[in-house]
């Protein structure tokens, strides 16, 4: 990789120095110059110059690389969330371009910097993939390609069956066990008479009861439900050794991710207020404005109809600034009902700034939209629901109306879209079967998908493996025992 | 330069062609090359293989949108499921496709198939002329309107007239301002092919054996229309005897009723002579069958016929044999143990869609 041309190292020092003005706080970044095949190889990689071999990376590069081909998409930036920053300009791209990613990178970092769910990521992850790399390039020699990579594909299926809010809340703290003693029930001291009075029976017998069913707890395992199930198989499946070295890394890769995929609208809404700031007031030549317009309208266009991150983001960002601007917030301006009075409602506060610096500290997508949508803002933006319209086959707009758009909104940012599964028993039927529950939250699983993932879990448990979900609105167990599969109504189960 | 992604591509190409990893196949989202066809575009899907996960369904989902529209307007079809992960859960996201023109589609099958380019034979050359866009001008059809220049040029104007208003940039553009595409026009020489579809219509070719010669002779005419200039297509069908149709007949007609090949291959030779003379055209023959012919006595003659008529005038002569329930296939076995070691000749067995391909290449693997 080719270290920056003169005039690009100008560029990337000067347009560094607008962004430290406007108050942008960032690691060090440095910029990589790539010819387009590179840059499509480190962007089917997620960003980083190596990955473990895996066939998936070939997927998304001869994607990229068609896409490319046929115009149907370019990539503009690529920056990846590491101390220091690592980012990436495509070697063609003419001077108005780089700059605008440069500007764009910027502000990426500050967010990687500052955002609290990046607080806990790694930021050697550029060192650790490529000690990823070494080490699945290290089993394959070992033990043969074609076996490595399809535990690397099974272990991809249960890619998603992490906990995203495990790097923030000690789930499971370490209990002092007290070792092969059996806790009675404490009675108080009492006459003999006295005693029923005392100490009731009835109280006794159910604090008896409350005690067993403790110590049933603790005998339970997982003691309390899990959604860290690859956690789960890591510590208690039997593995071999080179197989619990994939599924960790698998789980470290998922967990380093994890972020960007919580904050994606917030993210890219930042980097782009960012980038159309810094180039419309400091860095943009008169020559270069036509094809910055063309090109920022690029980023915030898409085809009608669709949801665009970049696009929601920077404009929830320019209201929050607006709104803290004119100080229109607060009971003061909720209760205001005249309608005129609001719409001139002006304070002159000037807090937006420090506000939407504020929000994107303390943010992720779920809670921007929860905190920060306001009802003006989705008429606006004309926001709306769809549907599947089974009767037509087609997808149609079937609602404007703004609590249920946000509601559903917030609904498929809340866990990443992702069903939430957890592992609830690894000793089911007393016979060593895993169980695991999903919360159902009225969405039922692609059932095919569901069945290979089952039949992918049975290969790292070892033993058959039961998935409590609802199929068909009814409440079902699907268990696949390594040879078969066997689906039957929980109801009938308990009759 | 080689680059450490190119072991992940090569790897992904395989399991997508079914080389290795077979159990993933199933996962592919699209195998098929062809996809929706336009007028002179093909979309392509790009083949995906998704690993299964927990996921929901996507039908149930539905999602937010953005943009005009009253409750009920349609946004876009549902009927496929989008797999790529992260890639949003709107309509126009579930369909992974590539707009391509015939001339790219035919790259894409050689390089998919390793197909070597053809060489026309000959001195078969007529000139003709071929269109560039090459320059701008101020003149031209409004379907030819360069909208950037113009826009530039509009811009321009208007700040050196001072009536440019930033805070209301509206601009105009008038007749001056218009800049059109032009283009130059380059003679090239052009080498011509015919190609001659022959078509067994008796009772025992179905459907389904009659699909396969349509996917078979779409990516066969995509091919040479890439590789030669002029192309003419004629179609024949024959049961006991042969006729020529137009292509809609030819793909569409069922007859019953017994099979003499011998007469399709007498008709072509008559056409080959009488309008294709072979120091004019490079000459494609390709005939489809389910192999039974009516007596061996009949396929004797057919071998005569190719091997004094056909083979010294045609380029490459393709016997495509589509196997169905009822025919013997015999004529495939006779015509490999007459014609074997034979330049001009390709011979195949197509046993299902799935073996169209691996046809394709077995016709146009010799590059002539």
């Amino acid at each position: 990789m080719a270290s920056l041309p003169p005039d690009l190292s100008q560029l990337q020092e000067e347009i560094e120095a607008h962004a430290r003005s406007y108050g942008l706080d960032f690691f060090p970044v440095i910029f990589e110059i790539l010819d387009y095949r590179s840059l499509n190889q480190v962007a089917a990689y997620g960003g980083f110059p190596t990955r473990y071999p895996h066939w998936r990376f070939g997927m998304e590069y001869e994607y990229l690389s068609k896409s490319y081909a046929y115009g149907l998409s370019k990539i503009y930036e690529m920056v990846i969330n590491n101390d220091p920053c690592y980012a990436y300009l495509l070697q063609c791209n003419a001077q108005v371009d780089q700059k605008l990613v440069m500007a764009h990178v910027y502000a990426h970092c500050d967010f990687f910097k500052n955002n609290f769910s990046f607080s806990k990521t790694n930021r050697k992850m550029m060192d650790d993939m490529a000690n990823h790399a070494t080490r699945i390039r290290r089993s394959m020699d070992k033990f043969g390609v074609e076996t490595v990579e399809s535990f690397v594909d099974t272990c991809l299926s249960l890619e998603n069956l992490i906990d995203p809010h495990a790097p923030f809340i000690v789930r499971d703290r370490p209990r002092v066990q007290e070792e092969g003693h059996r806790p009675a029930v404490r009675r108080m001291k009492s006459k003999s008479y006295m005693n029923d009075f005392i100490n009731p029976p009835a109280m006794m017998e159910a604090q008896r009861l409350k005690m067993e069913e403790e110590t049933r707890r603790l005998k339970h395992f997982p003691e309390n439900p899990s959604r860290d199930v690859l956690r789960f198989l890591l510590e208690h499946a039997p593995l071999k050794n080179w197989q619990r070295d994939v599924l960790a890394i698998v789980r470290d890769e998922a967990y380093y991710f994890t972020p960007q995929a919580q904050t994606k609208i917030m993210n890219e809404g930042w980097a782009t207020y960012w980038h159309s700031k810094l180039m419309t007031e400091k860095v943009l030549t008169d020559a270069e404005v036509i094809d910055y317009a063309d090109h920022h309208s690029g980023t915030l266009g898409g085809r009608s109809g669709r949801l665009n991150p970049y696009k929601l983001g920077v404009e929830l960002y320019r209201h929050i600034e607006d709104r803290w601007n004119k100080g229109r917030y607060g009971k003061e301006f909720d209760d205001c009902e005249d309608l005129v009075e609001r719409a001139r409602w002006d304070r002159k506060l000037g807090l937006g700034r420090e506000k939407i610096f504020e929000v994107r500290r303390f943010c992720n997508d779920v809670t921007f939209i929860d905190n920060y949508l306001t009802e003006e803002f989705c008429h606006e933006q004309k926001l709306f629901l769809y549907d599947y319209n089974p009767k037509t086959g087609m997808y149609q707009i079937s609602d404007r109306e703004f609590r249920k758009v946000k509601q559903r909104l917030l609904f498929q940012l809340t866990n990443l879209g992702q069903p939430i599964i957890s592992v609830t028993d690894g000793n089911f039927r007393n016979k060593g079967e895993l169980l695991l529950k999903h919360d159902p939250q009225g969405l039922e699983l692609k059932h095919d998908y569901a069945r290979e993932t089952l039949r992918n879990i049975q290969q790292i448990w070892g033993r058959p493996i039961n998935l409590e979900t609802v199929v068909d609105e009814k409440l079902r167990l699907i268990s696949y025992n390594g040879e078969e599969f066997e689906e039957k109504d929980i109801a009938d189960k308990v009759a | 330069m080689i680059l450490r992604i190119d072991q992940d591509h090569n790897r992904f190409r395989q399991i997508v062609r079914g080389k290795i990893k077979k159990d993933l196949r199933k996962h592919i989202s699209s195998g098929e090359l062809i996809g929706r066809r336009g007028k002179d575009l093909i979309s392509i899907p790009l083949p995906q293989i998704s690993i299964p996960q927990f996921i929901y369904g996507h039908k149930q989902t539905g999602g937010v949108g953005q943009g005009d529209g009253a409750v009920g307007t349609v946004l876009g079809p549902g009927d496929t499921e989008g797999n790529r992960q992260g890639a949003g859960n709107l309509p126009s996201d579930h369909l992974l496709e590539v707009d391509v023109t015939l001339d790219e589609l035919a790259e894409m099958l050689g390089e998919e198939l390793e197909l070597p380019a053809i060489r026309p034979r000959g001195r078969k050359n007529i000139v003709s002329a071929k269109d560039r866009y090459t320059g701008i001008a101020k003149h031209g059809p409004e379907t030819l309107r360069h909208f950037k220049r113009t826009y530039k040029e509009t811009l321009k104007r208007a700040i050196s007239t001072g009536t440019y208003r930033p805070d209301n940039p509206i601009l105009i553009p008038i007749r001056q301002d218009r800049r059109y595409r032009t283009w130059k026009s380059s003679v090239v020489p052009q080498a011509n092919a015919a190609i001659i579809y022959m078509m067994d219509v008796s009772g025992s070719m179905g459907e389904e054996q009659k699909e396969i010669v349509r996917i078979e002779s779409f990516w066969i005419d995509t091919w040479l229309r890439h590789h030669y200039r002029g192309v003419e297509i004629r179609y024949i069908i024959h049961d006991a005897e042969a006729r020529e149709v137009d292509r809609e007949t030819f793909y569409h007609t069922r007859e019953s009723g017994g099979t003499v090949i011998s007469a399709a291959y007498k008709m072509c030779s008559k056409m080959i002579e009488l309008e294709y003379p072979s120091d004019e055209w490079n000459i494609y023959c390709l005939h489809f069958s389910d192999g039974d012919n009516w007596s061996q006595g009949d396929t004797e003659e057919c071998i005569s016929i190719l091997r004094k008529q056909l083979l010294p005038r045609v380029n490459l002569f393709c016997y495509g044999q589509v196997e169905s329930p009822y025919g013997t296939g015999q004529f495939l076995v006779d015509m490999k143990e007459a014609l074997a070691g034979e330049e001009q000749v390709a011979l195949s067995k197509i046993e299902n869609k799935d073996g169209i391909y691996e046809s394709i290449k077995e016709f146009l693997g010799k590059g002539v």
